[in-house]
């Protein structure tokens, strides 16, 4: 089998002396979506940032499109095709939903307008809130203008940290919608989710964490289907 | 006409010199509050850094005029001003450059960061008066008076005459041009949306590509301009003496803090509102309320609140009231 178009491979490290992941791997093919699960503290959103390169590793190497891009900074990875969407604080919230996708923008020195027309085609909503302050919009449309920032720099690779903390079940339904339409468009997806079975549902591939480790690598469907996942993750 | 007279005095003592220490107090605030909104601490240089300025450009001023150049009716130190600007901005990129970059790096606390501004402002201070002295200059030329009193007198028919300085005139016009310039390039360049996006969210500017590095030197260039600008009309308008720049540490940041610190709309509400302050509590109000009020009610005492050898303590308390009772002052800027 081909390797995959980003890879973890067996991460170990952590922010500290103490190391949270223990030999991880996360990897997600070309325009498929690929979801981390597991309980809390189980290291998900370390695993994130870890490939992203926002913490050091000890062990292991990350690798998109075949090149080992280990020790590049997570700047460095956004001008090579990544663009990650963090759980909080994720918008400029004193700038206008139209400058905070400008600021999405900010290393593409081309016309940015198309771009901008389709992220506004993905979330119309934010078509008509253009001008208004990003501090000022809904939980849900927060977190679209962070998707859509992300979106501006025409990644490769989206990663999103929980994309639907804090947002009631209409609009996360709304929105992994809306993350399966961009997968659709050929970008490959990387997301932590606390909602595990919804997650799973639209998942090519899942991951479940324990204490930093591997403990369930499977398709989405496979993963929902196998009973000891069921009883320890999802609750029956 | 005893009421147009009261509101004459009024204009010519309180009004005309409140609006320009106004629009000065403003500028240096606007640079101390760009200052905190992007490099996140209490830059107390800032008063050096005008004395600095000012000083640079008291030098050209000079070097021009012993070479002829003048401006005409304007002084020439305005020529001068974008010399003194470059000298200032190089010298503020090499601070940070030898001193901040490293605390920068070390993400040191916003506390240390004041502590290290507080030695640059010491190195500045001797610096300034190691050069030019610690006397006062006067550096002012051209026209002297837009309007003298005594011309107003004759055109009005009236008993008392309003004064209007060419440099008041001239602060509150370049004042205004300043701030237009500022505001269009923070709310319109890319550089300027780079910076409020670094200033709103520092993380999520470093995850756009914003090139922090970049941001950090732009702000320099310009608190060390608008240092410069506020510096030199400060000392047209009265004179240069370097204490007195260190003096004016006080009433700016009182003027940033009242208006809300980073919020640039804030320090020039805020420099407005400290220098009127200053002005009415230690103006001696006796001639205006003379013509105000009847003959039998004429006080006989100056009417005046507060010694202008005071005049501090009324940044002083304003700063303490808005701490106590509105800590992000009134354009909501970040808490102290």
């Amino acid at each position: 089998m081909a390797e995959p178009f980003l890879i973890g491979e067996a991460m170990t490290g952590g922010y500290g002396a103490a190391d949270i992941l223990h030999d991880c791997t996360i990897a997600v093919e070309k325009g498929q979506i690929a979801v981390i699960v597991g309980p809390n503290g189980a290291g998900k959103s370390t695993a994130m940032k870890a490939v992203f390169g926002m913490l050091s590793l000890r062990g292991g190497k990350v690798r998109l499109a075949g090149e080992d891009i280990t020790a590049l900074s997570p700047q460095a990875r956004v001008a090579r095709g990544m663009a990650f969407v963090p759980q909080n604080q994720n918008i400029f919230t004193t700038m206008t939903v139209e400058e905070n996708l400008e600021m999405g923008a900010f290393l593409r020195r081309d016309d940015i307008r198309t771009t901008m027309a389709q992220v506004f085609d993905l979330f119309p909503i934010l078509r008509d809130k253009r001008a208004q302050v990003a501090g000022e919009l809904s939980g849900g449309q927060r977190q679209q203008v962070a998707v859509g920032r992300a979106l501006m720099t025409q990644p490769q690779v989206l990663m999103l940290d929980e994309p639907t903390a804090g947002v009631s079940p209409i609009v996360m339904d709304e929105l992994f919608d809306r993350i399966i339409e961009v997968a659709r468009s050929g970008i490959s997806i990387l997301m932590v989710e606390q909602n595990a079975r919804q997650a799973l549902n639209i998942a090519d591939k899942g991951y479940v964490l324990v204490q930093g480790a591997n403990r369930f690598t499977d398709t989405g469907a496979a993963l929902l289907a196998d009973p000891e996942v069921r009883r320890s993750f999802l609750g029956g | 006409m005893d009421i147009l007279n009261g509101l004459v005095t009024f204009l010519n003592f309180v009004f005309v010199p409140g609006l320009a220490y106004g629009a000065q107090l403003a500028l240096g605030a606007l640079g101390v509050t760009l200052v905190y909104a992007i490099l996140r601490f209490s830059n107390f240089a800032h008063g050096d850094t005008m004395a600095f300025g000012t000083m640079a450009t008291i030098l050209v001023t000079w070097a021009m005029q012993s070479a002829g150049i003048s401006f005409g009716v304007l002084p020439t130190a305005l020529l001068a001003l974008p010399f003194g600007i470059a000298a200032t901005a190089l010298f503020v990129l090499a601070t940070d450059r030898v001193v901040y970059r490293f605390y920068r790096h070390q993400k040191a606390a916003p506390t240390i960061m004041v502590i290290v501004s507080l030695g640059v402002m010491f190195v500045m201070n001797g610096l300034t008066r190691f050069i030019i002295g610690v006397g006062e200059q006067n550096f002012s030329d051209g026209g002297r008076f837009l309007i003298t009193a005594g011309e107003f007198k004759t055109a009005t028919g009236l008993a008392e005459g309003l004064a209007v300085k060419t440099t008041q005139a001239l602060t509150v016009v370049v004042a205004v041009i300043v701030v237009a310039l500022l505001f269009w390039f923070l709310q319109k360049t890319r550089t300027g949306k780079s910076m409020r996006a670094f200033s709103d969210n520092e993380d999520l500017a470093l995850l756009s590509g914003i090139n922090p590095d970049r941001v950090v030197a732009v702000t320099w260039v310009l608190a060390a301009a608008l240092a410069t600008i506020a510096g030199v009309l400060y000392g047209l308008d009265k004179s240069f003496k370097p204490f007195t720049y260190f003096q004016l540490l006080l009433p700016i940041f009182a003027a940033a803090i009242v208006g809300g610190l980073g919020s640039p709309i804030g320090a020039i509400a805020g420099g407005f509102v400290i220098a009127f302050s200053e002005v009415t509590v230690t103006y001696a109000w006796k001639k205006v309320v003379t013509y105000l009020v009847p003959d039998s009610m004429a006080p006989d005492t100056l009417l005046q609140l507060m010694s202008t050898d005071y005049k501090f303590a009324v940044s002083f308390s304003i700063l303490i009231l808005v701490l106590l009772f509105m800590p992000t002052g009134l354009f909501k800027g970040k808490s102290v």
